[in-house]
């Protein structure tokens, strides 16, 4: 680390937003600072796909496949694309996976220097709106094709239930009830957790039942991973409740996995719903 | 017009050192103790705003007594710093060792600085590694000195008796409960007499290797802490002291104005040496001792600044007001005013 003294603007009192210091102090490390040559850049990048997040009774879950695509080429097999924001919040990226993931960094980065720079936790709200600033900040890239959608959501401490947010790339911040998905299969893992989505899910249902939407949206979308039976790799998926976040163990969500397998291969479309 | 003093270096560096000192020595102090799975920290602190102990980054902690403003600058900056360094590379690659240097090369420089007053802090950083061998506590003084300290570490005011306490006591390798109540007992121990200081007035943290977070520091919270320590007798928090800010109270001073201490940083009750009106050396008061030695009052009596009793411009049209007889240094004060307010007490 320096082995001066630390410099003059670090020991001014001010901003506690680690994002505002870091455009002041090092602008060149902003992920959304960089001079991108004009003409659309979108296909030079590898691309993250679908996320899905839904409330249950008592918190939230959120799941990302693990593909990424570069045109019609797979990039990679097994990129990760939920990341946890803080102990009581998670991330969700889709769209280009380089800036995604620094956007994420940052975002991480932003919350706990609040933290520890105030002493306290930002509220689920200003989180969100700290998110929405970043992907604001990024419009001039997306406008050339190195878009970033996230998905955000995380246990509210004050409310006590679960929250869900989406954003556009223009940083509009939208909150979602009950579940959403972003991505390219967004639309398909949407459809199906219309069907399957109930109130009163536990932890392992609501898990079942993103992991359903997943497998319907890679069935559909060509850009979505499905479940990789043979090289045994399956979605990320967050639960976080009262008691903080935590990446659900592989073994759980294989398992979840291999049962959606079985019922699938009795009736491949998945569960049907009621008529009426 | 004012005269060059000639002031030895040694003289500059001791007037500055002691200065620094007597800042520090009027705070509590703070104790840093290994123990089995990582490094505690204790301190009586009845504030639960103003910390003396605080996260830095994931394994490494930051404690400081002496002025707030000063120690709250350097911790925001050290945050900074390893905000910056932990996300231009990586998270492994900021370390209590970079930490440490920076601040010492901070509080060095103000220290030799002659522009900056000397920051009236010590501090500790401390680091814990994947085994207790691995851990490490360095302390930094106002001058920009480091120690690497083992064990257990004390500063502040009553460093000395504290440290004293804990060598008898402290065992290496101790649980955390363990360690926790030798540290607390440490703190409340004082020439005179063993105090139990309350639960409620001690700030406790931790770095702790075993938690899963990468982040290791943890608060311990009132309730804990009275779980852990148990009964221990009647319970007696700290008189006020200088650092406790009191809501509504003006600054109050710290010991007794000593005019032969040049660092001394009370004053007023002495008379100055010579008389600011007349320039006339100021003879010995009476009873009651009066600075400075003012005019009696005349009409209109809450107004006595502005009466033109300043001889250096004796031609100037008297107001209509009758003249004022001249001033008499050293006489006591019309028994109708009030004495004036000592400065810094207003």
């Amino acid at each position: 680390m320096g082995d001066s003294r630390l410099p003059s603007s670090y020991m001014t009192p001010g901003t506690s937003s680690f994002a505002d210091f870091l455009g002041a102090e090092a602008p060149d490390l902003l992920p959304s600072r960089r001079a991108v040559p004009a003409g659309a850049a979108g296909d030079l990048a590898p691309h993250g796909t679908t996320i899905v997040a839904a409330t249950f009774d008592g918190g939230v879950v959120m799941a990302g496949d693990r593909r990424a695509t570069m045109g019609n080429i797979i990039a990679q097999r097994d990129i990760q694309k939920v990341f946890p924001a803080d102990e009581y919040s998670v991330v969700g990226i889709a769209g280009t996976a380089g800036l995604a993931v620094e956007m994420v960094r940052l975002f991480q980065t932003e919350l706990e220097h609040y933290e520890k720079i105030e002493g306290t936790t930002l509220s689920m709200d200003g989180k969100a709106n700290r998110l929405a600033a970043l992907i604001r900040a990024n419009l001039g890239m997306a406008m050339q094709g190195l878009a970033v959608v996230p998905l955000f959501a995380g246990y509210d401490l004050t409310a006590d239930q679960g929250r869900i947010f989406s954003y556009d790339v223009t940083g509009g911040r939208y909150e979602e009830t009950a579940f959403h998905s972003v991505g390219s299969g967004s639309l398909f893992a949407r459809g199906s957790l219309k069907k399957l989505y109930r109130d009163d899910f536990d932890v392992e249902e609501a898990v079942t039942a993103i992991v359903q939407a997943l497998y319907d949206a890679a069935d559909d979308d060509s850009a979505t991973g499905g479940p990789d039976i043979t090289r045994r790799i399956f979605p990320v998926v967050h639960v976080i409740t009262a008691d903080g976040g935590r990446r659900m163990p592989d073994d759980e969500v294989a398992a979840i996995a291999d049962r959606i397998l079985a019922s699938r291969m009795e009736r491949p479309d998945g569960p049907a719903a009621a008529l009426t | 017009m004012s005269m060059p003093f000639y002031v030895s270096p040694e003289q500059l560096m001791k007037d500055r050192a002691d200065f620094a000192r007597k800042g520090i020595a009027r705070g509590r102090s703070v104790v840093a103790v290994q123990y089995a799975d990582g490094i505690l920290f204790v301190s009586e602190n009845p504030s639960q705003a103003l910390h003396k102990v605080s996260e830095i980054y994931d394994r490494i902690a930051f404690a400081a007594v002496g002025r707030y403003n000063e120690f709250e600058n350097l911790r925001i900056a050290g945050v900074r710093l390893a905000d910056m360094r932990g996300y231009a590379y990586d998270r492994r690659d900021v370390t209590g060792r970079g930490l440490a240097n920076a601040y010492a090369q901070t509080l060095g420089t103000i220290f030799s600085s002659g522009g900056e007053k000397p920051y009236e802090v010590e501090i500790f950083v401390a680091e814990i590694g994947d085994a207790p061998e691995d851990d490490q506590l360095y302390r930094l003084t106002y001058d920009g000195q480091v120690a690497d300290e083992h064990g257990y570490a004390v500063m502040g005011g009553a460093a000395d008796v504290v440290a004293g306490h804990l060598a008898e006591h402290y065992v290496a390798g101790a649980s955390l409960d363990e360690a926790l109540r030798v540290a607390v007992a440490a703190l409340g121990h004082s020439d005179s007499e063993d105090r139990v200081i309350p639960a409620r007035d001690l700030e406790v943290a931790v770095l702790d290797r075993t938690r899963t977070q990468p982040r290791k520091f943890l608060r311990l919270r009132a309730a804990r802490l009275a779980e852990v320590l148990g009964a221990r007798g009647d319970e007696r928090a700290d008189e006020a002291s200088p650092e406790d800010a009191l809501a509504g109270s003006g600054p109050r001073h710290s010991g007794q104005d000593d005019p032969s201490d040049p660092t001394d940083q009370v004053s007023g009750a002495t008379p100055p040496l010579e008389d600011p009106v007349t320039g006339e050396p100021g003879s010995p008061p009476t009873a009651p001792p009066v600075a400075p030695p003012v005019a009696p009052p005349v009409a209109p009596p809450a107004d006595p600044p502005a009466e033109p009793t300043d001889p250096a411009a004796p031609g100037e049209p008297s107001p209509p007001a009758p003249q004022p007889p001249a001033p008499q240094p050293g006489r006591p004060p019309d028994p109708g005013t009030p004495p004036p307010a000592e400065p810094g007490q207003i």
